[in-house]
């Protein structure tokens, strides 16, 4: 990712990143902002400085779980920092996994935020298209509704929730029921929405003009369009289940059906004590189930720039 | 609320759009009357729509329910009585010394993590704005501890800031007594700050995109008027992101409002003493595990009821959103 630093690269940079390309045409056509924004050398100095000081800061907590998670026994002195090759050990990922079923964690995680990627990606793109695009009684309803539901606090909605959902429907200890509050996230539609709006919609009138049934317009015009913005979607949906805790803590006692996140909380809270390197153990679950998340982010994090997500929240 | 979230959103419904070829006859002119020009834009809707009444509508008037009621667990199907009980709940929750302190809780909470996060956030998103070399990476490390999930990075913290921690190694004799996560001064502060580290990346990104609706134009013409660059932070770009700000505010007060991941496993349930309880904690204490739903749902109104407050006083103190 550091590969930024090497000017070569600064130009593909610039093809994949919309903000960057756009600065560096900014810089090319008109080399006085450029000269406006362009600090001197020691203020250009000390913005790295900031920023590298930021970095540290941000990252050191991952590479402490990583180092703290190899370790025979835990070493929380400043050497303890560094990597030691008398006290290296992959044992402490064996003991976290004979005490959580690591791979089922990771699975449950999986379906999980699958379905509601599936739900999200699948109603998401439905009610994104007629938001943008079509006219009908109560879309305006429809949009407020979704900017509101952003803002409900999903806190005070978990016990009435808890209520229907596990008691009166009998979905505890069920994949549905750990997925159906968070089966279609707001933020993910207005992303849609916001994708559909930037299609000219003489696009969609010529079609019809044309004789293509509505359908026929959704599933040949619009779902083509729509395509760079699913990417974006999936990874902005998938954050949120896979990290949450308290609504798959709440709906599962059975263990073999909990997120990775919620059994390793439990193991945290309840039995950490018993492993012969807890901290060890716990750093070890911490690294697996973070590791998907990070390295997807890594993979995809040109597809999390902030104007679709920006635009997303902006509306 | 809405609005500050929908600036400039609502896209205006084009008064002239073709009509539909063949089109035309009374029945249909009194369909579209009803539905709409587009009755197929409904059905396409409907899932999301049935998805918002189930689990946010009714739920929300069902919390409202239960606060005013004597609710409690009862076998599925099972008829009983939940008498009306007006505001007894209410007062029952306000008159609780651990709930009134898990309030107190999140004014501190609030008062630590927010001007921090709208300060921080602000100043690493303009550093981050206009530099080229290492932005990705810069990027994407601010943005990592958002992505990963709250256990993941809890762990880490408690091994950080344990008594023999590598926090205290490395501050040694000013290292506090009792540590920080057992410390009734200080655990309330460490989670703040631990969640202030958490979503910093989210809103630098909010800043960002933010930042690029700044006018390069304005400083331009701020330089020729011989400002600095601190001035010109103050006067151009901290009005610029306004709209950005109140949005950011609103969003970290939500997230304190919603704390419960963090006291639950970073000071095991809220410890010591109570003195890092959070609202959702004691509603799950109180609502879950001691099955006095009707109390939680107190809490929760109460909890809403001040995010609310606070919601519209900061969007009169960041002067709302012109736009």
């Amino acid at each position: 990712m550091s590969n930024a630093q090497n000017p070569a690269v600064a130009a593909d940079l610039a093809k994949t990143d919309p903000a960057a390309a756009k600065k560096a045409r900014a810089g090319a056509a008109r080399p006085r902002v450029r000269k406006v924004d362009g600090l001197s050398r020691g203020q250009n100095i000390l913005r790295y400085v900031v920023l590298s000081i930021g970095a540290l800061l941000f990252l050191f907590p991952f590479y402490y779980m990583v180092i703290g998670s190899l370790q025979t026994t835990p070493d929380p002195t400043i050497a303890g920092a560094f990597p030691n090759p008398a006290n290296i050990t992959g044992q402490n990922y064996v003991d976290i996994n004979s005490r959580i079923n690591l791979f089922q964690g990771l699975v449950n995680s999986g379906i999980f935020a699958g379905g509601v990627i599936l739900c999200t990606v699948v109603f998401g793109v439905l009610v994104g298209y007629a938001l943008a695009q079509l006219e009908w009684r109560g879309r305006g309803v429809t949009f407020g509704l979704m900017l509101l539901v952003q803002v409900i606090p999903f806190q005070l909605l978990m016990i009435p929730l808890y209520v229907m959902i596990a008691r009166d429907y009998g979905l505890a200890d069920t994949y549905a029921g750990m997925i159906l509050p968070f089966a279609i996230n707001s933020t993910a539609v207005l992303v849609f929405r916001q994708y559909f709006l930037q299609v000219p919609r003489a696009l969609f009138d010529a079609a019809r003009i044309d004789g293509a049934g509505e359908l026929k317009i959704l599933w040949s015009i619009a779902l083509p369009l729509v395509r760079p913005a699913l990417l974006t979607v999936v990874l902005l949906t998938f954050i949120g289940p896979w990290n949450e805790f308290l609504w798959p803590f709440l709906i599962t006692k059975e263990t073999s059906l909990q997120p990775l996140a919620v059994s390793l909380a439990n193991y945290l809270t309840n039995v950490a004590g018993t492993a012969a390197n807890p901290i060890g153990a716990v750093l070890a679950g911490a690294c697996v189930l973070a590791a998907p998340m990070v390295i997807l982010f890594i993979i995809f994090q040109r597809h999390f720039v902030s104007s679709d997500i920006g635009s997303g929240v902006k509306g | 609320m809405s609005s500050t979230v929908s600036s400039g959103s609502v896209t205006p419904s084009p008064a002239a759009r073709p009509a539909k070829p063949g089109g035309g006859g009374p029945r249909r002119g009194r369909r579209r009357q009803l539905l709409g020009r587009n009755p197929l834009g409904l059905l396409l809707s409907a899932p999301y729509l049935i998805f918002v009444l189930l689990v946010f509508a009714y739920p929300l008037v069902f919390a409202f329910y239960m606060s005013f009621h004597d609710y409690f667990f009862a076998a599925p199907g099972a008829v009983v009585d939940r008498p009306f009980v007006g505001l007894a709940n209410f007062q029952e929750v306000l008159t609780d010394p651990a709930v009134v302190r898990s309030f107190g809780n999140v004014g501190i909470f609030l008062l630590i993590n927010v001007p921090l996060t709208v300060v921080l956030s602000l100043v690493l998103a303009t550093a981050l704005n206009k530099i080229v070399r290492a932005r990705t990476f810069l990027r994407v490390s601010f943005y990592v501890p958002y992505v990963t999930a709250s256990v993941a990075v809890v762990v880490v913290w408690l091994f950080l800031f344990n008594s023999n921690g590598l926090v205290n190694q490395i501050l040694g004799p000013l290292a506090p007594d009792p540590t920080w996560l057992i410390n009734p001064l200080l655990a309330m502060p460490t989670i703040a700050i631990f969640v202030t580290w958490k979503q910093m990346g989210f809103f630098i990104l909010l800043y960002l995109a933010a930042l690029q609706n700044v006018s390069d134009e304005l400083y331009e013409a701020a330089a020729t008027d011989g400002a600095g660059k601190i001035r010109m932070f103050f006067s151009i770009t901290v009005p610029g992101v306004r709209p950005a700000t109140v949005l950011v505010l609103l969003l970290a007060t939500v997230t304190g409002a919603n704390l419960f991941t963090e006291p639950y496993l970073l000071t095991g349930g809220g410890g010591p003493n109570g003195a890092s309880s959070s609202p959702v904690l004691i509603m799950y204490q109180r609502g879950i595990e001691q099955g006095e739903p009707g109390i939680a749902a107190a809490i929760g109104v109460i909890l809403v009821i001040g995010v609310l407050i606070l919601a519209f006083a900061q969007r009169k103190l960041a002067g709302g959103d012109e736009s």
